[in-house]
């Protein structure tokens, strides 16, 4: 017995339960995770960022900051990822080039270390040692933790960093040397920004410590023995740590996102040109400082809006329709009108004022508006943009356009073309280029110039149809165009207008944004973007995540009835309200009679159970309440944080039970007799569900419907 | 005969109340040091002292002190500015085709459905009845000329409850303050004020409910200065009254629940200090719970019941309100098809019907010759629920082969038999197939489909009666019944989320593979026509009133939640209010129109907002002060106390009610702000006048004694100038628009939003 009183023995049997703890957590969250070599739920998600994070490609996403991207990227960059895959379904097997290892490792690990550090806010809320191999001992074997920590998300990093803030935070309460206080404040200040720079759900744990050290600070200048002075000083360092770091921490981060992805990608079109200029490759910098508004006698480049089946650009050549087509329908055997994937100086065309001869920009120019009426020469080969009633090559119910040819075959020019701004503001609006999203509606049979979606065969190149759909109906992006490349035509000699046609349109003006300009823009983007409000098969309303009534399929193997399943661990789950409630009670009797002066248990156990309180419980109101207040889609995996602290509550109010309320020793080992048998039970628990939690063995059917323990569960069994 | 000697105790010590005082009242002391010490401040200040420590005043001497012309003028002058013009325009504004309608419908009799609960309305209704007005004006649409109907008394009703708020302010920021030039100055921002002053003077609901409001408020500051006296007359008074108002104002609209919290709150602090007053022993204690708990719950609970069961019986008639209430509901009101009915009683092939969502305020199964859009499951014709009785509710009910017997007496359905349900309007069937529902993605969508009753094995839905067994006839309206579809295996069910646009923003109804019984999922036949059949009587079982009470609570929810925005509508943000950003047009557009527009007078907002800035600053200097014990002189102490609890009781209460509306995801309006610009302005009286009694801190004292007065009369001068100039805001204006220079308003459109 005299040797555990021993220092230097107790410190090392610490260490040893935390090894052997930190073990265990190694063991399960890292044991097989690259198993299976598919993309698992939500990483097709992260998966996509992961990807142009390697590419270094510029991208936005609205559902958090960036600092969860860089991890997995790091992971994707000890691993030797390229970036080469793409990440479009659930399901689909990793090829080779893909190091899933290394992609989920780094989430393993923080998921794994959540349990010593669980660990330590036990101790450090002043519980006993068995209190906390309590708390590891659940967090070992919550199956949602499990599941969530052995792939590549983002929940299990979140977690660890919010923990780390809670224990830095109250090492830093405790501390008594002025060196180590500060060290501890300093790294919760870090570990706050770490957390919200996961995900902006840490803000939520930020602000309970937040309110807890302002309790304290408030405390503290109420101390009379300290001079104004020393209050001062201690106040101005807490806001300094705990307030200014995490915000330049915060910014940080965008500073690094914002250096390390600096191509243009997919979402350049929603950010400001200027900040489009900013990125390598953009299309903004290869039409900087072209006109704003499109005039007649304007050399354009169209654009189909829509990026399906590829983004193109209206082209012709000197090249017309077959005059018979294999099936035997006949043709105007006009000049082709077609879509061409690639630059080229045949996209180039003329806006024409159908009122004056003239192909240059009068001065001043006179720009095109919504429903003005205009003709579209075409640059090099000068022919009009036409459609009549013939069948189009490939869409014969459409019309077919082309480039007009006069075969005085009483064939007659319909070249005009009225302009419909889709996304106007105002009826005069002027044509704008790259912002307008423009119809071409025909005069003449009022059909829309729109890209079938068809190829042309071999006499066409290959190239993508374009027709004049007479049927046309509401807003389909087929039939919107913008202008891209744009300048204002200076010749009217057709030599040289074919060699400014040919002439580079972009000045060189690099138009440099301050980075908090680029943050600035990128933060109100991400939190204004709107993405589609849409349910999803297994998104749930936070009042089912209480008692879980609601589970997640993230994998299913492709032949067998292998599956992963997000359930947690029920028995955990069901102890954790239980607990919750009873904490609530336990509260409520000490305060009310400590009001009236009965003291039921000594003062600091009393601090003690409130500050654990504020903390455990707290932790979960705020990482849980919120959401019932969001309108985005949730998931039960959203509960995650809030669970988290929900189980450090149960060996706490255990042990208070066992301590405070237990009074005879009867009692006392009945009730231990009752932990076992819920700490075998949770075990119980944990291995039953385990196949789901780590999708093998794969069961038989009937094992599968006897682990759908609530109805409500969807468990997946393969027909046969 | 362990107990009975407490029970001496206890007694004793509660007839000896008075002696023992006097030493709980130093023991208090102690434990809180901001508050004042009798020997320090006894002379300097006698108000506070007869507010803390003054228990030998009996409460008549207090009110003496009540400067009594002060009062007589702000009540002069509030009911002069709400009455002056309060006959024009004659015709509907805004809002009072709604509520003016609603009284008119008390007036008839008729039910009708609103999203807020009954008492404003019947007010209404009742003021109009007693100045004579019929009920017969059919407020259609603003703009509507009244004529010869007798709309005045309806608005002066309105407009003498808007009249009290200046005054119920006066007496709070009194009390609160013991200033009267605090409460001169809140009284002042009220009277002075055009918004509150529009607002006032036409029918609507909230004058009804700001009067119940700052009644409520007035109240509970009254019942706190009587915590010396506990159990007396006039406390018993002012915690009835208390309950009272906050019946009434819950019973105006739901916002009344914020100033219910706010009361909660206080009493909540109160019984805190009670219990932690160890002289008062837990019996005591028990007598001053249970005295809350009836005054302030039971008995505005009881009164809000009673507003709901007069509701009830006035309105007996078939109105316009009738879908949105179950069948059974329906069936109370005369005139309804369901009252009295009769029609057969067995659901029987080749019947008419409508099917009716046993889920609250659920609908009826509706289609209409409508398809879904593109890329929302099949593209093929909607079905939907809907609240609203209209002929493309009725279904045919169909045989599974279709081959219908058309002699003899129809069959009766039975628990069981598989169906066709055929759309009466577009003859498609109820149709459901593998494609995910539009909104509820774990549900199978539901569609019309084929024509004229043609279509295919996914229309064929199996009856169940709830409860029944094989072979049990359906009846109309007492049997639950459930549709089960053959092919898939899921049931009919409504998901109660409204549709956006391209649904016409009915309720979504789709087919669950969950099957466990639930009212999302049961239905009851409502309507029956089968001319083959005989009609029988049917006396439908009559709910209960809790139940009527209940659903009607439901339905009002539902409804208040699904006021959304409209996505091309301006929409009004929270954040625009507190700085008067823009307001509502009450009148008229046009120059030639009579045009009244509800905007606050911009001076008294933004003073309003200014002093909430100052107040915050002010409080955090206090409470540091505090925190620190810093040494403060009489007056000081007093004015911290009174910032701290006074001024903190109406902060808490103006955040209260604004905040909760930036969570609210239902449409929001100016007007939502002004019970909490009654709060902000009473606030500004508080630290205006703490401000101005303290310059002393900067100034030297001659100097700050002139700065003072010089500041109060500036600010009541500013208040009059500013009214003088923004009045024809509220009592109309005609003639060009403010940007031309001919305008009585020319100049004064100081922000680009306001409309005028």
């Amino acid at each position: 017995m005299q040797c555990v009183k021993l220092p230097v023995s107790v410190t090392v049997e610490i260490n040893v339960l935390l090894l052997a703890v930190t073990a265990l957590a190694l063991f399960t969250r890292l044991y097989g995770i690259h198993f299976p070599k598919a993309v698992v739920f939500d990483e097709v998600y992260y998966g996509q960022f992961l990807s142009l994070y390697m590419k270094q490609v510029f991208f936005i996403d609205e559902s958090g900051p960036p600092f969860g991207h860089m991890i997995l990227a790091l992971g994707a960059y000890l691993g030797g990822f390229d970036g080469n895959f793409v990440w479009n379904r659930i399901g689909a097997e990793y090829p080779g080039n893909v190091p899933v290892w290394s992609l989920r490792l780094i989430p393993a690990l923080a998921g794994s270390f959540c349990v010593p550090l669980a660990y330590l806010v036990v101790v450090e809320l002043g519980y006993s040692h068995f209190s906390a191999l309590g708390a590891c001992a659940l967090l070992l074997m919550e199956n949602s933790l499990i599941v969530q920590s052995r792939f590549m998300l983002l929940e299990s990093v979140l977690i660890f960093f919010l923990l780390l803030a809670v224990l830095s935070y109250l090492r830093f309460h405790k501390a008594r040397n002025s060196f180590f206080k500060w060290f501890w404040l300093v790294i919760c200040g870090v570990s706050c920004a770490f957390g919200i720079g996961v995900k902006y759900m840490g803000m939520f744990t930020y602000f309970l410590l937040l309110s807890l050290a302002a309790v304290h600070t408030w405390q503290l200048i109420g101390d009379q023995t300290l001079s104004h002075g020393k209050v001062m000083f201690q106040v101005l360092v807490r806001f300094l740590a705990l307030v200014v770091l995490p915000v330049i921490m915060y910014l940080g981060f965008f500073y690094i996102h914002l250096t390390l992805l600096y191509r243009s990608g997919p979402h350049d079109q929603m950010m400001s040109s200027a900040f489009q200029a900013s990125l390598e490759g953009g299309l903004a910098r290869i039409t900087q400082g072209q006109p704003l508004d499109v005039a007649f006698g304007s050399q354009v480049t169209l654009r189909t809006v829509s990026g399906k089946p590829v983004p193109c650009w209206l082209h012709s050549h000197k090249a017309n329709y077959p005059i018979r087509y294999e099936n035997g329908r006949g043709s105007s055997h006009q000049q082709q009108v077609t879509c061409y994937p690639f630059k080229d100086v045949n996209n180039w065309w003329i806006i024409k004022d159908p009122g004056r001869q003239s192909l240059v920009v009068s001065s001043p120019p006179k720009p095109v508006r919504h429903g003005d009426i205009i003709q579209l020469l075409h640059g090099m080969t000068t022919r009009y943009l036409n459609t009549h009633d013939v069948a189009a090559p490939m869409s014969p119910h459409s019309q077919e356009v082309s480039g007009y040819i006069d075969f005085n075959v009483s064939m007659p020019a319909q070249n005009l073309w009225r302009v419909d701004i889709v996304n106007r503001e105002s009826e005069k609006e002027i044509w704008k280029t790259i912002l307008s999203e423009v119809r071409l509606v025909h005069v003449n049979t009022s059909a829309v110039l729109k890209l079938s979606g068809a190829s042309l065969p071999e006499w066409g190149f290959k190239q993508l149809e374009v027709v004049g759909d007479k049927i046309y109906k509401g807003y389909q992006q087929t039939g919107m165009w913008n202008v891209e490349e744009h300048r204002y035509g200076r010749s009217q000699e057709p030599k040289e207008r074919e060699l400014e046609l040919k002439s580079p349109t972009h000045s060189d003006v690099n138009k440099n944004l301050t980075f908090m300009a680029k943050f600035l823009e990128l933060q109100w983007k991400m939190l204004t973007v709107k993405n589609e409000e849409s349910e999803h098969k297994y998104s749930s309303s936070p009042l089912e995540w209480i008692t879980m009534d609601t589970n997640i399929a993230y994998w299913l193997h492709p032949s067998s009835n292998a599956q992963i399943h997000f359930i947690g661990n029920i028995v955990t789950w069901t102890t954790g309200n239980i607990t919750l409630v009873v904490y609530c009670l336990l509260f409520l009797t000490y305060l009310l009679r400590r009001r009236r002066k009965v003291e039921d248990i000594p003062q600091d156990s009393w601090e003690q159970l409130v500050l654990a309180g504020v903390v455990c419980l707290g932790g979960w109101a705020v990482n849980y309440l919120p959401f019932f207040l969001m309108e985005k889609t949730l998931f039960l995996y959203h509960y995650l944080p809030a669970l988290t602290f929900k189980i450090l509550q149960i060996p706490i109010v255990t042990e208070h039970l066992y301590i405070h309320v237990l009074r005879s020793s009867a009692q006392q080992k009945a009730f231990g007799g009752v932990i076992l048998a819920v700490l075998c039970s949770v075990y119980m628990s944990y291995h039953s569900l385990s196949p789901l939690t780590y999708g093998q063995p794969a069961l038989t059917s009937d094992k599968l419907a006897e682990l759908r323990w609530r109805e409500s569960w969807d468990i997946l069994l393969r027909k046969r | 005969m362990d107990v009975r000697p407490k029970e001496n105790f206890s007694q004793r010590q509660d007839t000896s109340a008075v002696r023992h005082r006097k030493t709980c009242k130093v023991n208090e002391r102690a434990e809180i040091p901001s508050q004042p010490h009798n020997g320090t401040i006894n002379g300097v200040n006698k108000r506070i002292t007869k507010r803390e420590g003054g228990e030998h005043i009996s409460s008549p001497s207090r009110d003496a002190h009540v400067p009594v012309f002060i009062l007589a003028l702000v009540i002069v002058l509030s009911v002069s500015t709400r009455f002056y013009k309060i006959t024009e325009p004659p015709h509907v504004c805004w809002d009072e085709t709604h509520f003016g309608k609603m009284g008119s419908y008390y007036i008839n009799r008729t039910f009708f459905f609103d999203v807020h609960p009954p008492l404003g309305k019947m007010l209404i209704g009742l003021a109009g009845y007693l100045t004579g007005y019929d009920g017969t004006f059919p407020f259609i649409k603003p703009g509507d000329k009244y004529e010869h109907h007798n709309y005045w008394g309806m608005r002066a009703f309105c407009a003498a409850l808007g009249s009290c708020l200046p005054p119920f302010a006066f007496l709070v920021v009194l009390e609160l303050s013991q200033s009267s030039t605090a409460a001169l100055i809140a009284a002042s921002l009220l009277i002075f004020d055009t918004g509150c002053i529009t607002l006032s003077q036409y029918i609507l609901l909230d004058p009804i409910l700001m009067f119940f409001i700052m009644g409520s408020v007035l109240c509970m500051v009254k019942f706190n200065t009587q915590r010396l006296g506990p159990f007396s007359f006039s406390w018993w008074f002012w915690l009835l009254l208390t309950g009272l108002c906050l019946s009434g104002s819950l019973g105006v609209k739901f916002v009344g629940l914020f100033v219910i919290l706010l009361v909660g709150i206080n009493t909540a602090l109160d019984l805190w200090r009670l219990l932690g007053d160890l002289s008062l022993s837990l019996v005591d204690f028990g007598k001053h719970l249970l005295a809350r708990v009836f005054g302030l719950i039971m008995l505005p609970l009881f009164l809000y019941t009673t507003i709901f069961a007069i509701h009830f019986i006035v309105l007996n008639r078939s109105g316009p309100g009738d879908g949105f209430f179950s069948s059974a509901f329906q069936s109370r009101l005369i005139g309804n098809n369901l009252h009295n009915a009769s029609m057969p009683e067995y659901l029987a092939y080749g019947s008419v019907i409508t099917v009716k969502n046993l889920r609250i305020a659920g609908g009826y199964l509706h289609s209409h010759w409508h398809l879904y859009p593109e890329g929302v499951g099949a593209h093929q014709q909607q079905v939907t629920a809907y609240l609203h009785k209209d002929y493309n509710n009725l279904w045919l009910v169909k045989r599974l082969d279709n081959s219908d017997d058309l002699t003899g007496s129809p069959e009766l359905v039975r628990h069981g038999d598989i169906i066709r349900l055929e759309h009466k309007e577009t003859t498609r069937n109820l149709h459901s197939h593998f494609h995910e529902a539009p909104l509820t993605k774990k549900h199978l969508q539901v569609t019309g489909y084929g024509i004229n009753g043609s279509g295919d094995v996914n229309d064929l839905w199996q009856v169940e009666v709830c409860g029944g067994r094989k072979g049990d006839p359906v009846k109309v309206l007492r049997s639950k019944v459930r549709f089960l579809h053959r092919a898939t295996g899921c049931v009919l069910c409504s998901s109660g989320k409204t549709l956006p646009k391209w649904g016409w923003e009915q309720v979504e109804v789709t087919c669950s593979p969950y099957v466990k019984e639930t009212p999302n999922s049961q239905w009851n036949i409502e309507d029956h026509i089968n001319p083959k059949l005989p009609n029988i009587s049917l006396a439908v079982l009559k709910p209960t009133f809790l139940e009527i009470l209940w659903e009607s609570h439901i339905v009002m929810i539902r409804g208040n939640s699904g006021l959304k925005p409209k996505d091309n509508e301006m929409n009004s943000k929270p954040w625009h209010w507190p700085i008067n950003y823009q307001g509502l047009r009450f009148s008229g557009v046009n120059e030639t129109e009579y045009r009244v527009y509800l905007l606050g007078n911009p001076v008294i907002w933004w003073l309003n907002l200014l002093s909430l800035a100052l107040f915050v600053i002010l409080l955090t200097v206090a409470s540091l002060a505090v925190q620190r014990r810093v040494k403060m002189e009489g007056m000081m102490k007093v004015h911290c106390h009174t910032l701290m609890e006074g001024g903190g009781m109406l902060f808490l209460g103006w955040l209260l009610h604004y905040l909760p509306f930036y969570i609210m995801g239902r449409i929001l309006y100016y007007h939502h702000y002004f019970p909490a610009m009654m709060f902000s302005s009473m606030l500004t009286g508080i630290t205006l006048d703490i401000l101005l009694q303290n310059l002393q801190l900067l100034f030297s004292s001659s100097l700050s004694h002139y700065l003072m007065r010089g500041g109060q009369s500036v600010l009541l001068l500013g208040f009059i100038y500013s009214f003088y100039l923004f009045h024809p805001l509220s009592y109309g204006m005609r003639g060009p628009l403010a940007h031309d220079s001919a305008s009585s308003m020319a100049g004064l459109r100081w922000m680009e939003s306001w409309e005028f």
